[in-house]
């Protein structure tokens, strides 16, 4: 794609390290005001994987999601203490500018969130306001995106239309299309299949095994099927803390901790 | 406690593979009695019984697979499954044997046999304890009454080998006897396969407990 020279920059600005790890906490505790929610978190989440992160509701999996973006500071009373790492860079230093890290990792929520506007201007939003202006070149962006996305086809003839008129399988490839067109680094997806039917469920599926190839992704998700089914590595949270993080395969055919035997085979949980 | 039920149904299927096992000793033991007293009519019944046998198989695997599924197991429970999957085909198996055995038995009739019939019976008596065994560490998962019975393999195998060596010598000698005592190195070798089956569960065993492949018929 044309666009070839935006990701052809961004390879460049963005430091390479030796371990290919692009997060890595170290250390990391996370409060809730009085509330202990992220204990010591150790973990180091490999480039151009998929890695899937399951545990209990309140273990705390999406708060250490939010705090890859930090969109966890929109929280008044969150305090944090030790360190994730971005390719090498403290992201929670004060002087870390968290608009930049933004623009190199995207994220997909739970429920697709579409603006309210065309389906060609959702995609078009983050370039645009990246300063893009050529007609051409966002053209471009947006056939490239929505195409990565495996939504093209399906969109191809109504791409003037609201966003609002697809179906919810759709505007959540549309939004991960909208995450793509900015070119991230990292993608973070927050349960993004619960809302969705079981073969808008696959699609999604499907097309982030294919994105593993470009980008780093880390997907929470309550469904530990999909995370044996999709992802390379698996982390298991309990009460805040990371009791087992493995490859995938290992984690769901032979587990070390009885904590994570017991809760992906459905003993607790 | 969540997924009691699917609990109970793998308790359920652990007792119906228990019972299997019991029906396919059975057999094992009647063939030798049959073997022992030269008595057809007991052979015979080995043979009819077999595709009970046969059937409990399916009917455990047809519930096998459709747990799996129904559930979507992973980790132990679905070791459990693949396990009890793998062990009802041996049990199977062993039940086949007994069946090879009881049709040598009819074959060999009211011809007299050398005294090398009596190491063969030892070896299935053997191969019986082996089997005691293995539904023992099936029930209680006991990793070390699964390597004991690889160990009581090696005994099995030993004495097989004996076995054959001192039917062929024989046989050179008398070579009128060629018939039956054929059909007794064959009972030696399809007791020699039956001890291998058992073996084949015990690391069946092995597998669930620790889920490591270990090898043990070697």
């Amino acid at each position: 794609m044309s666009t070839a020279t935006l990701k052809k920059e961004r390879i460049e600005q963005t430091p390479q390290t030796e371990q290919n790890i692009v997060f890595n906490s170290k250390s990391l505790n996370l409060w809730y005001g009085e509330t202990h929610a992220l204990k010591d978190i150790n973990l180091a989440i490999p480039e151009k994987e998929i890695t899937a992160i399951i545990g209990p509701s309140g273990c705390g999996k999406s708060t250490y999601l939010k705090t890859l973006n930090r969109m966890v500071d929109l929280v008044p009373s969150v305090k944090t203490s030790g360190d994730i790492e971005y390719r090498n860079r403290n992201i929670l230093n004060k002087d870390f500018k968290v608009e930049e890290l933004r623009t190199r990792v995207g994220m997909v929520f739970q429920k697709p969130n579409p603006f309210p506007k065309s389906i060609y201007e959702n995609v078009a939003y983050g370039p645009k306001i990246h300063g893009i202006r050529s007609k051409k070149l966002l053209d471009e962006i947006v056939e490239k995106s929505l195409k990565d996305a495996y939504i093209w086809d399906e969109v191809k003839d109504r791409l003037k239309e609201n966003a609002y008129g697809l179906s919810g399988g759709q505007q959540q490839r549309l939004c991960i299309a909208r995450t793509l067109a900015i070119e991230p680094d990292v993608i973070l997806m927050d349960e993004p299949t619960s809302a969705l039917d079981p073969i808008s469920t696959l699609k999604v599926e499907e097309l982030v095994q294919k994105l593993k190839q470009d980008y780093s992704i880390v997907i929470v998700t309550h469904n530990m099927q999909q995370a044996a089914r999709i992802s390379d590595k698996t982390a298991f949270f309990l009460n805040g803390e990371v009791v087992e993080f493995n490859e995938t395969e290992t984690l769901f055919s032979n587990p070390t901790d009885q904590r994570t035997e017991d809760y992906i085979t459905g003993r607790f949980g | 406690m969540v997924r009691e039920n699917f609990e109970d149904q793998l308790n359920e299927l652990k007792q119906r593979v228990f019972k299997m096992s019991e029906m396919a000793k059975t057999s094992l033991t009647k063939a030798t009695y049959a073997l022992e007293h030269q008595d057809s009519e007991q052979a015979q019944d080995v043979i009819n019984q077999d595709e009970k046998i046969n059937s409990i198989e399916d009917n455990i695997n047809d519930d096998a697979i459709w747990l799996i599924a129904q559930q979507q197991p992973v980790a132990k429970d679905l070791r459990r499954l693949v396990m009890t999957l793998k062990a009802t085909n041996d049990i199977e198996r062993i039940g086949d044997l007994a069946v090879n055995i009881s049709k040598s038995v009819i074959r060999i009739g009211k011809a007299e046999l050398p005294e090398e019939k009596q190491q063969v019976l030892h070896t299935a008596s053997v191969v019986k304890q082996m089997i005691d065994l293995v539904i023992d560490a099936y029930m209680s998962e006991s990793i070390e009454s699964a390597y004991e019975i690889s160990r009581i393999d090696d005994q099995v195998d030993r004495e097989y080998g004996e076995s054959v060596e001192k039917l062929l010598k024989h046989m050179t000698e008398h070579p009128d006897e060629i018939n039956p005592i054929t059909q007794l190195a064959f009972i030696s070798r399809y007791l020699e396969r039956a001890a291998d089956h058992v073996t084949n569960i015990a690391e069946g065993i092995i597998y669930l407990v620790k889920g490591k492949h270990v090898d043990l018929n070697t």
